[in-house]
């Protein structure tokens, strides 16, 4: 049957669109350009109306994986994919959001095919990761997805890409090193890379002793702690968050709106798919210090985001602030906490990508991100101004938007996890807004002096096309949430059940040992 | 019906913000300001009809739809009717129906946007709509979450017509500090709806009601030690109101929010969305009741920002600034009415003063209009003439807001303009009250009776009175407002004058006619209804009040049960008006002390304030610069900010992060640096065998140990 492989369907439409198109399509000029657009276009859609089908199919009732995809591979290697209530929002938001990608890059000249090409090879890898469920295989889709993101910053970025994607490529590479070690020790423990497997596993957490050094957890804070690692510079958690300014600032448009709003996402996944669930211990030893440096995140950044001379540096380290709340909810280890940082990475999703795309409207325009360059845009971009508004406000977090929601959420979780950091974190709802509406002001606001502003034109119809759906979805999650809790719910309700169950055994044995040595 | 009431300024800000290219201009605004006069006559049919012993606890819900669900956590979009719900409702709509129509006359020309290009009317009637469905959200939410997303949607409406001229820098900067000040108070509500979640596990109104005397025994850890769990939250909370209603140390935006147009300035910033923390004290008063120490802090604010409003009130020059201030002030008044117990007071101010207060604004729009939008007190003089009507109803406004009346005389109500029987229950009750801040209060606030009386005749005197001065042309050309201005100011002035009589007895007669209209208790068949007339010859009247007491009628009252809760021990209510008589005179001989002055000081020796000012240099500018708590702030809280984020992105992420994570790594793989120099994709290439290395080592472990 068609639906038993739709998984596979999904992911591997932009692949061979991406294979035709190096393949057969010849030439640079624009019908083939055009060509190479639509191919791309076309893919993405096909493969975001496919995953329309997975929706429609999903239970949300069911905790377990649904869609399972299992078969032989290469090298004795298993091929395993298949969706839980975590992860199958993530392919429908990357599936969503990359034909609104495509669209913006519709007037880009330089390398057009290669580009499309990297877009879609960078579709097909993300979308493995979200549904990988085995080790290798996540691995590989995991790493694999930095390369053509390299390559967009790369060869479409800016004039100082080589420094923004090398130090992009110094830190992943670090975490990467130390995921690919603890992985090798996750199947030496347990026998197997199946993740459905492992996540029944108990991994050990008795105390252990390297280099006299007494680690309490054992096992699973050692392998939590390379997980984290990896996870933590892809969020980008503080203060391994450096690269995503540099990153964001050299990247082409399109570019940035797929690393904000999708790629960011893979180090919250990787937390919810492997730190918490297989390591609960660990977890629940270490959840005071992510909730820490979560809470550090989002004031520090907030602050620097505020100083910003770059509109593109700001909006990235806002990015930067928002996954804090993501850390701190995941590691509050609470319904709240857990589906907060959920809906807020697909509400971040929607929203840092408009951001990013509203930048890249006046950059397409004017070619500089420099704040002082621009004010007064409201008299000639009424249009523009709405929208930069709506997705500020979003940005923000006003109630109504889906920006509210899940930094409601979160902070609500973290509230019940360590008032502290709850009460810190909270101070962020001030900053944004200072920021955000700072932003603005001097962008938009006042009266339109600037010789060069002053022939300035509206946003195109094709950029109006590109923003409707964003901004549907970032009011419609706002106002009904329940699209996105409904579906995760049950599944985050189950992980943290099992997570509960861990901790409160290591407990209990940890005080039986305890009463025992005294 | 309630929905029609909630929705109809959305659907009307709606089809006017982006349906007015398709209909015109003209009828957008009509539509916006129709559906908003529909809605406010429904509000006046709920508000006439609502008999809350219909329903249990005194009120009812309207399910909407589901909003936020997450384990435990369920909230809905809902409509909570009950009086206090429906008491809102009528100011909201009203005053909101009448700015639309005033809007009409205030809009019609404006200097700051090009009159053929640019069709600002219908945003600004659609930004005005919009308030008025967030502010209804506000007040008719069952749960906290609906109730701070129409908290913060007021606060967007707040930002977008403060910011409405956006050519000007001041407009926009005082856009994001009503913002920015609001979200430190939104912090303290956040954080205390938190708090009730944690204990209470969900976040309904009826269901925290219910909790309320356990929540009163409970402990809270938050921060380093453990807090009364009540207390706690009600701080929080009231961290939220004080910002919304910007009291003092979170007033600083309010004054600045004058940059908005002036219809704004009568809804916005003085009849409605200022009044929502008092509206939250209210709604929160189940709580409130059992967190004294919350109670006495609230009066404090209240006090301290009613008196250091007034105080500012007195030197500002320009019209909308005094009357800014005095909303400031009254909101004090509220607060510490709230503080003391008698929530059905506060409420009671809360309402006249949107009567009057949103007359004033009208009022002092209809005098900038007039004058080309001259807004200095000193370009004013002798507008009487030119502007009649206007300074009619200036006149009643002021006659309300210093408290005019006939003391002492009660014939079923007192006699005297709206602020005088409202301003006048408050101080009585700040007596009555008799704790230790209640009775500075009382002093506190008779004072700031006095100087709201000095500010407010001075506005008049200033204005209607004396010589023209200023630009002569401006002058010259001076005139009345249309008719769609002046009506609007016709039915708010009676709200002025009646509003007070007609409505003492429900929110400030007898414990009993308040219970009875609140939905508190049924008054019981058998009681004997003491009407409170009897006090004023005190002794023997008194006597049978404590009578009454004694007599075992017992009032016996449930949290959650009515709109407002007020505790079976608390008496401030019923002692109030057995205060002594001159304590009931104190505010009126107040008000004519201020009444005086200003007239000595403006009418008959105009010279005589710029002396007094000359004289008293520090004490001047001290109050002219509004205590200098703006500096205060930005050398506090905005250049800090500024440079710490500064010095954490150059140092912290450039020096530091940056300087140690890159020098480290370049420091152990040169080479990589060479190869980044020389061939720009090199390192991926590096990256990518590196990968495949690592997936080979992954798959030879796998298939060696797999083999055993």
């Amino acid at each position: 049957m068609l639906l038993d492989n739709l998984l596979s369907i999904i992911i591997f439409i932009p692949l061979i669109a991406a294979a035709i198109l190096g393949l057969f399509l010849r030439g640079d000029d624009e019908a083939a350009q055009n060509n190479a657009k639509y191919v791309a276009l076309a893919a993405t859609l096909a493969s975001l109306l496919a995953s329309l089908f997975l929706l429609a199919g999903f239970d949300p009732d069911d905790t377990g994986f649904q869609f399972v995809e299992q078969g032989e591979w290469i090298l004795g290697l298993t091929y395993k994919l298949g969706v839980d209530g975590i992860s199958v929002l993530f392919v429908m938001l990357t599936t969503f959001l990359m034909p609104i990608t495509i669209l913006a890059c519709w007037d880009v000249t330089h390398r057009v095919k290669e580009y499309m090409i990297a877009f879609l090879v960078l579709e097909t890898l993300m979308l493995g990761v979200f549904c990988a469920l085995d080790l290798v295989l996540f691995y590989l889709f995991f790493e694999g997805g930095l390369i053509p993101m390299f390559l967009i910053i790369g060869i479409w970025g800016g004039a100082n890409r080589i420094y923004a994607s090398f130090k992009f490529f110094l830190y992943t590479f670090f975490g990467s090193v130390l995921m690919l070690v603890a992985m090798v020790a996750m199947y030496v423990d347990a026998g197997t890379t199946d993740i459905t497997a492992l996540l029944n596993h108990n991994f050990g957490s008795d105390t252990m002793e390297v280099f006299g050094v007494h680690i309490l957890g054992g096992l699973q804070t050692v392998l939590w702690l390379a997980f984290f690692a990896s996870f933590a510079v892809k969020m980008p958690m503080w203060p391994v968050h450096t690269w995503l300014p540099d990153a964001h600032v050299q990247a082409p448009t399109a570019g940035s709106v797929v690393l904000a709003a999708i790629l960011l996402k893979l180090g919250g996944y990787g937390f919810l798919r492997f730190n918490l669930p297989m390591f609960p211990v660990a977890s629940d030893l270490l959840a005071d210090f992510v909730l820490w440096l979560s809470a550090i995140a989002i004031v520090y950044t907030s602050l620097v985001a505020l100083m910003q001379e770059d509109m593109k540096k700001l909006i990235a380290y806002s990015s930067v602030a928002h996954m804090g709340y993501v850390t701190a909810g995941i590691f509050a280890a609470n319904q709240q906490g857990v589906d907060g940082a959920i809906f807020q990475m697909i509400s971040h999703g929607f929203i840092s990508g408009a951001l990013f795309l509203c930048v890249g409207v006046i950059y397409d325009r004017m070619h500089t991100r420099e704040i002082d360059a621009y004010g007064g845009l409201v008299n000639r971009m009424p249009a523009y101004a709405a929208v930069f508004m709506l997705f500020t406000m979003a940005n923000v977090g006003l109630p109504g938007t889906s920006g509210f929601v899940g930094e409601f959420l979160t902070l609500m979780g973290m509230f019940q996890a360590n008032t502290w950091v709850a009460a810190v974190a909270a101070t962020g709802v001030i900053l944004s807004a200072a920021y955000a509406l700072w932003l603005y002001r001097r962008v938009v606001m006042g009266d339109l002096i600037k010789e060069s502003l002053k022939s300035i034109t509206d946003m195109t119809r094709r950029e109006r096309w590109i923003f409707a759906p964003l901004v549907i979805m970032t009011i419609l999650l706002g106002v009904y949430p329940s699209l996105i809790t409904d579906v995760i719910g049950p599944s985050v309700g189950d992980l943290l059940s099992g997570y509960e169950t861990a901790v409160a055994e290591f407990n209990a044995t940890n005080a039986v040992a305890d009463a025992g040595g005294q | 019906m309630e929905k029609i009431i909630l929705f109809a300024p959305l659907v009307g800000a709606l089809i006017c913000g982006f349906g007015w290219r398709i209909i015109g201009e003209k009828a957008a605004q009509w539509t916006a300001t129709g559906f908003l006069f529909l809605a406010a006559f429904l509000s006046w049919i709920i508000f006439l009809t609502f008999d809350p012993f219909v329903h249990e606890g005194g009120a009812y819900t309207v399910p909407v739809l589901t909003w936020i669900e997450s384990g435990s956590l369920s909230t809905d979009w809902a409509i909570r009717m009950d009086r206090l719900t429906a008491i809102m409702l009528i100011v909201i709509t009203t005053v909101s129906a009448l700015v639309h129509l005033y809007s009409f006359g205030y809009m019609a020309h404006d200097d700051n946007f090009n009159e053929e290009a640019e069709s600002y009317r219908p945003r600004f009637f659609a930004y005005l709509s919009f308030f008025t469905f967030a502010m209804l959200m506000l007040v008719t939410a069952d749960n906290l979450v609906q109730l701070f997303f129409g908290w913060e949607g007021v606060g967007l409406a707040s930002y977008l017509l403060i910011g409405f001229y956006f050519r000007k820098p001041s407009a926009n900067a005082a856009a994001i500090k009503a913002f920015v000040v609001n979200r430190v108070g939104d912090f303290g509500l956040a954080l205390g709806i938190f708090a009730i979640f944690l204990k209470v596990d969900s976040i309904n109104f009826d269901d925290i009601f219910a909790m309320a005397p356990t929540l009163a025994e409970d402990e809270i850890s938050f921060l380093w030690t453990s807090w009364p769990a009540l207390e706690l939250i009600c701080f929080l909370l009231f961290i939220g109101a004080m910002g919304k209603s910007a009291q003092f140390i979170l007033h600083t935006w309010l004054p600045d929010a004058m940059e908005g147009p002036t219809p704004v300035s009568a809804l916005i910033h003085a009849a409605t969305m200022v009044t929502a923390g008092v509206f939250l004290v209210c709604r929160m008063s189940p709580l409130m009741e059992y967190a004294e120490w919350v109670q006495s802090m609230i009066v404090w604010v209240g006090l301290i920002t009613a008196f250091f409003a007034a105080t500012v009130g007195l030197v500002q020059n320009d019209i909308k600034r005094v009357i800014a201030y005095s909303t400031c002030s009254q909101l004090g008044y509220m607060f510490v009415a709230a503080g003391v117990g008698v929530y059905s007071v506060a409420m009671f101010h809360l309402l006249t003063h949107a009567f009057f207060k949103a007359m004033l604004f009208l009022g002092a729009g209809s005098v900038i209009h007039g004058m080309h939008h001259e807004q200095d007190m000193r370009n004013y003089g002798g507008l009487r003439t030119k502007l009649p009507y206007t300074f009619w109803a200036m006149m009643i406004g002021t006659l309300a807001i210093t408290g005019v009346g006939i003391p002492l005389l009660y014939i079923g109500f007192p006699v005297g303009f709206a602020g005088f029987v409202s301003k006048d229950a408050i101080i009585e009750s700040a007596f009555a009250a008799g704790t230790d801040a209640s009775l500075v209060a009382f002093w506190g606030l008779v004072l700031a009776a006095c100087f709201t009386s000095f500010y407010s005749w001075r506005l008049m005197f200033l204005t209607f009175y004396g010589e023209p001065r200023g630009d002569h042309h401006t002058h010259e050309h001076a005139h009345e407002s249309p008719m769609v201005m002046v009506a609007p100011l016709g039915v708010l002035a009676v709200g002025a004058i009646f509003a007070g009589m007609v409505w003492y007895k429900p929110f400030f007669g007898s414990q009993e006619s308040v219970d009875k209209f609140f939905g508190i208790a049924k008054p019981e068949e058998h009681a004997v209804y003491i009407d409170p007339v009897q006090p004023l010859m005190l002794g023997a009247a008194h006597a049978a009040g404590e009578e009454k007491k004694d007599d075992g009628h017992e009032r016996h009252t449930e949290p959650g049960q009515g709109a407002l809760y007020i505790a079976d021990d608390n008496h401030v209510l019923h002692d109030a008006h057995y205060v002594p008589k001159w304590v009931k005179l104190s505010p009126f001989i107040a008000m004519l002390l201020g009444f005086l002055t200003a007239y000595q000081f403006y009418i008959r020796r105009p010279d005589l304030p710029g002396r007094l000012a000359e004289s008293q240099p520090y004490l001047y500018n001290f109050l002219l610069n509004k205590w200098y708590v703006d500096e205060i702030y930005d050398f506090l809280f905005v250049n800090p900010a500024k440079w710490l984020g500064n010095f954490l992105w150059k140092k912290g992420d450039g020096a530091t992060i940056d300087g140690g994570l890159n020098g480290l790594a370049m420091g152990i793989v040169p080479f990589f640096t060479r190869l980044a120099g020389r061939a720009q994709s090199g390192y991926i290439f590096t990256y990518a065998f590196a990968m495949v290395l690592g997936i080979l080592v992954l798959v030879t472990w796998m298939t060696l140990a797999g083999g055993n």
